[in-house]
């Protein structure tokens, strides 16, 4: 569904992302997991076409999208749930969750609000307030409701885990799991390896640019090298 | 008594103007940070193809709608050509560039027009309506009825329409707003077409009153951008009051102090108020987790 051929990636003359190669199928949970700074951002904001690319292709669905426009890739239906929540924080929640579906214009709101609010009943108690005045772990929960409301075939989730509390971590973890089995297809970075690996079908790790191992994510865990180096073990 | 209304009249449809003109100066500001003093030029654009258009033999009405259309194109250029480029630049950087455009502007109206003031014939006539013993002219209730249709056509079109909300959005989180979908490049056209409209709907307005010549433009911008600020920048309502209440200052401040220091009088009072309110009367302080 994604072939990710070579690609490099910067902010001038710093190269954060040095050709990397990565696949996603149809209805995986694909992780990729790093330390900071190590790319992973940057990769994911390549992949949506927020940041330029210096090098090598994305594929998605077998076409070539590495020249597209940020809105182009949407109309795709990939959505991303940026690092760091980035709600629109002036404005309510339903409105923030009604601007997911801009890529529909709209259509098929009212649907797509009912399955959002039942993954997340926080939202819709809160349905009119502004987005800015919530806490960390409801803005991470409205971005994700705000990438859902898209339709997404594809999901990027940026650091979903960053700053929240432990059981608000495995209400997220366990919602992308509910994603899936709605058939989207997720791509999952994060910092915290052990959560993402527990629930991702196969993982990546990114070390400085490049990608250090791969392989199935029961085996990542029980890797001596991602033990030591991301999992504190 | 009559003194007093008079004054009031003439100060609320001069500063239904200067709201209009706010009004342009907040929907761009909201979109892209831009405080754009060629707002003024949408204004002097309006009422000089009008004049022109008309003088042409074209009936007012498809004057003023030409006149409208050639300031959105206007708008647009100013977007694509000068704005754009520069997109990554600091505010202050994009502000410079659009004083140069007003400038550039101004003189271009100077050459493809003239250097003379002209006027438009009154809408509905000349025969002022008498209410209290104040004199009111008809072309004022044009003003206020168009600020108005104007005012609750953009409230619609930012509260109940998507696109709307797109552009709040965008104001609100560009990179946000791109990752959703949202193609920020028509938001910013899309701003500047209808700040560009509503500056030259004003102009063909305030014509038959005021009289208009290429550098109208200068006064109007500075003008309505006290009244953005007295207002709150970014802030529409605020900007619709804050205009109101600049023309009601300047009105008075020339019936009762001295018409020689109306614009003055007008400035001291917004000093006064932004020295106490920096944020203005109705500016944000919003709070924001993260």
């Amino acid at each position: 569904m994604l072939t990710i051929e070579n690609l490099t990636s910067g902010y001038g003359r710093i190269e954060a992302v040095k050709g990397v190669d990565i696949h996603v199928e149809k209805g995986e949970i694909v992780t990729l997991v790093g330390a900071n700074g190590a790319g992973k951002t940057t990769l994911l904001r390549a992949i949506s076409g927020v940041q330029p690319i210096t090098g090598g292709r994305i594929l998605f669905e077998g076409e070539d999208i590495s020249r597209l426009k940020p809105h182009q890739r949407v109309a795709r239906a990939i959505a991303q749930v940026p690092e760091g929540r980035q709600v629109f924080g002036p404005l309510t929640i339903e409105d923030n969750l009604r601007l997911g579906a801009y890529r529909r214009n709209g259509k098929n709101s009212a649907r797509y609000l009912e399955r959002i609010y039942s993954i997340f009943p926080v939202l819709k108690a809160r349905r009119n307030s502004i987005a800015g005045g919530l806490s960390g772990g409801q803005q991470q929960m409205l971005a994700i409701g705000r990438a859902l409301m898209s339709g997404p075939k594809l999901l990027l989730l940026d650091e979903p885990s960053m700053g929240l509390a432990p059981i608000l971590v495995d209400q997220i973890l366990e919602a992308v799991k509910v994603m899936r089995a709605e058939g989207a297809t997720v791509f999952l970075v994060e910092q915290n390896a052990f959560a993402a690996l527990s629930i991702a079908d196969r993982g990546y790790v990114i070390e400085t640019g490049k990608i250090a191992f791969s392989g199935n994510a029961r085996d990542l865990l029980e890797d001596e090298r991602v033990k030591s180096a991301y999992l504190g073990l | 008594m009559a003194d007093f209304l008079q004054f009031a009249f003439s100060g609320l449809t001069v500063g239904a103007i200067y709201a209009l003109v706010a009004l342009g100066f907040t929907i761009i500001y909201n979109a892209s940070d831009v405080v754009n003093f060629a707002q003024g030029e949408f204004v002097m654009i309006g009422g000089m193809v009008t004049v022109f258009a008309y003088a042409a033999g074209l009936p007012l009405p498809v004057a003023a709608l030409l006149a409208v259309i050639v300031a959105v194109f206007v708008g647009l250029a100013l977007e694509w050509l000068a704005i754009e480029p520069a997109r990554d630049a600091p505010p202050v950087t994009l502000i410079i560039i659009t004083i140069g455009a007003s400038i550039f502007l101004r003189g271009l109206a100077q050459v493809v027009f003239d250097k003379q003031f002209h006027s438009l014939p009154a809408f509905s006539g000349d025969e002022p309506i008498r209410i209290g013993g104040a004199a009111l002219l008809p072309q004022s209730f044009w003003v206020l009825g168009s600020a108005i249709v104007i005012f609750l056509a953009l409230y619609a079109f930012f509260n109940h329409t998507l696109t709307g909300k797109a552009v709040l959005a965008t104001a609100a989180n560009r990179f946000a707003a791109r990752l959703v979908g949202i193609n920020t490049t028509f938001v910013m056209a899309l701003s500047f077409a209808v700040s560009a409209a509503i500056g030259a709907i004003a102009g063909v307005l305030v014509t038959p009153i005021t009289l208009t010549s290429y550098d109208v433009g200068t006064l109007l911008a500075l003008k309505g951008f006290a009244s953005a600020m007295l207002g709150g920048m970014g802030n529409p309502i605020g900007a619709v009051i804050g205009g109101l209440l600049v023309g009601l200052l300047e009105a008075f401040g020339a019936g009762y102090i001295n018409s020689e220091y109306k614009d003055a009088i007008a400035f001291l009072v917004i000093l006064g108020v932004l020295f106490v309110m920096p944020q203005g009367l109705f500016g944000r302080s919003h709070t924001e987790r993260v």
